[in-house]
């Protein structure tokens, strides 16, 4: 139910984002979600790709430092309050979320938001538990 | 653990005996230095000291100093004392900036050469019946052809593998049985690298004992290299202008400094803004005087290396005074806020942080009137995160560390791999923007 993310160590220099998203299509990988977390000397890029092993075999090739994570992608209701009711549920449960971002596509009439979680199977277990759809990383990258 | 030494009277002679002999050779040395080189008596008559006017070994701090630049400006035999018939080999720096310096032997320099290298590798436990794999590079530079003789001197195996062809090396070092291995500490990496590449594993392999120098290494180091390699690592010191290697080493018995051979060169510590000799057991520049050389004595060259001589005895048994491992360079030496900072320190620090490497670049800048040092750091794939927060705690505790070690705040910022130049040529690990 995990789904395979990988993070991208970047320095704020103008044009490196255009390299990453070149080197991914050179090699026809294909990116479905895409979120950019910076401060002031340093950004962290975040993807969700259709080809992850040889996403992160040419990022590293290209001089990159990558890391691979395991985020969650969790179906939300495309509703008023759809995101403040799985919200609820985490917070009940005391589970921290390290961050999140939406998904570009949606699944059905829901939207789809990723989350990273320091305790990933007590997550989904946990949202799991309150009726919250949790889908996998072949089910995103089909949408 | 037995203790082996190559010369064992003169290694273990009481201070006082080994300081009389030193006072005999450097008066002689410095007659005969006076009386046949023209540069070094044109210095002494400067200076007003003549060589009647050395009569114990404090008066060492009297006679001028010799550095890289008077080798240069008598480029290339004007220091040498014998004729060049007499010299029966010359190696020579790379002079990557100016005119190489140029250093001659003869005969007898060349065994009094290969001894010093017999006690050197006597003091990491080598003895006859060793597989030596001597990985410095042969030719011009001192590194390959220095410890050659001194390890036939011994009557151990040499394998004059040279530096290069990493991939060769290690399946001579599998088939040969290498004991021993000679090179310098970052190709000692590099082997382990390529081991790891062809799926060698070093514990199937003879090494024991690992001679590491010609560069800078840290005790993080020796650490990363002993694992990598599955041997002990001792440091061994030289330099051509003085011998080449052999002019100290480390022996197994501790890691706190090198065992000089100051029978043979004698070393002071002064201080290098004012040159002025500083107590026993300081920290400043090494200076050296050889006292036994025929084609190329030098007389209290400054070395730039910065360096501690320790006088206590060590468990080895060996009376010889030791030399801290090299900290830094004075040349390197940067005033911040008043501070003297080394790079070395910096990379410590780094070798420290689990999963951080030391591939640093410091940038000095002066704001008003306040200097500032900025800490670059490349973020190798074993600290990165996807988390903002885990980056920047990162950052923050680097920060903390090397106000802890030197005392000055910096900024440290992450940046990605391969933007700083790699140890091999020259790093610029310093940026100095001050206009000072
Ligand atoms: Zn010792």
């Amino acid at each position: 139910m995990k789904v395979e993310q990988i993070a991208i160590f970047l320095e704020n220099k103008s044009g490196r984002l255009s390299e990453i998203t070149g080197v991914l299509a050179d090699n026809n990988i294909n990116i479905r979600s895409l979120s950019l977390a910076d401060t002031a000397d340093f950004g962290i890029l975040r993807l969700i790709v259709d080809k992850v092993e040889k996403a992160e075999r040419v990022l590293k090739e290209g001089g990159f430092t990558v890391g691979k994570t395991n985020v969650i992608a969790v179906e939300v209701p495309d509703r008023v309050g759809g995101l403040a009711s799985v919200l609820k549920v985490l917070e009940k449960a005391q589970l921290n979320v390290e961050y999140m971002y939406a998904f570009v596509n949606k699944s059905g009439e829901n939207a789809v938001m990723i989350f990273r979680f320091e305790e990933t199977d007590e997550a989904i277990k946990i949202l799991q538990d309150a009726g919250i759809t949790i889908l996998s990383g072949a089910q995103i990258c089909a949408l | 653990m037995a203790i082996h030494y190559w010369e064992e009277e003169i290694e273990t002679l009481p201070r006082i005996g080994l300081q009389s002999i030193q006072l005999r050779r450097l008066q002689h040395l410095v007659t005969r230095v006076y009386k046949t080189v023209k540069p070094y008596r044109d210095k002494m008559e400067e200076k007003g000291v003549r060589p009647e006017d050395i009569k114990s070994l404090d008066d060492l701090g009297k006679l001028p100093f010799t550095v890289k630049d008077d080798l240069r400006d008598n480029y290339p035999f004007g220091l040498f004392t014998v004729p060049l018939d007499e010299v029966v080999r010359v190696h020579a720096s790379s002079g990557t900036t100016g005119k190489p310096t140029v250093v001659g032997y003869t005969e007898k320099d060349i065994d009094l050469w290969a001894s010093v290298m017999a006690r050197a590798l006597a003091c990491a436990g080598a003895h006859k019946g060793d597989m030596v794999h001597n990985a410095y590079g042969y030719g011009l530079f001192t590194g390959g052809l220095g410890a050659h003789y001194g390890v036939e001197k011994m009557g151990a195996t040499v394998i004059p593998v040279s530096g290069g062809n990493t991939k060769r090396q290690i399946t001579i070092m599998r088939d040969f049985g290498s004991t021993v291995l000679l090179s310098t500490p970052s190709y000692a990496l590099n082997l382990a690298d390529a081991m790891d590449e062809m799926q060698v594993d070093p514990t199937k392999l003879s090494l024991r004992v690992g001679i590491f120098g010609a560069e800078p290494w840290s005790e993080n180091m020796r650490e990363e290299v002993e694992r990598k390699l599955n041997l002990k690592a001792v440091d061994i010191y030289g330099l051509s202008e003085v011998m080449g290697p052999g002019v100290a080493m480390e022996c197994l018995h501790t890691t706190k400094g090198m065992h000089v051979f100051e029978d043979h060169f004698l070393p002071e510590i002064i201080d290098p803004e004012s040159g002025e000799v500083l107590p026993p057991g300081e920290k400043g520049e090494l200076v050296f005087t050889t006292l036994t050389k025929e084609a190329f004595p030098i007389i209290r060259y400054r070395t730039k290396d910065i360096s501690r001589l320790i006088y206590e005895t060590c468990e080895c048994g060996r009376t010889l005074v030791r030399m801290e491992k090299v900290t830094g360079r004075s040349d390197d030496m940067l005033i911040i806020r008043g501070v003297n900072v080394f790079p070395s320190q910096v990379e410590h620090v780094l070798m420290g942080i689990e999963g951080v490497e030391p591939h640093y670049q410091i940038v000095v800048e002066r704001e008003g009137n306040l200097d500032t040092m900025l800490v670059q750091v490349e973020v190798s794939g074993a600290v990165f995160s996807d988390e903002i927060r885990v980056l920047e705690n990162l950052g923050k505790r680097i920060e903390a560390e090397i106000k802890d070690m030197l005392g000055v705040t910096c900024k440290v910022k992450l940046v990605e791999p391969r933007t700083i130049q790699r140890s091999e040529g020259k790093a610029q690990r310093v940026i100095d923007k001050r206009k000072i």
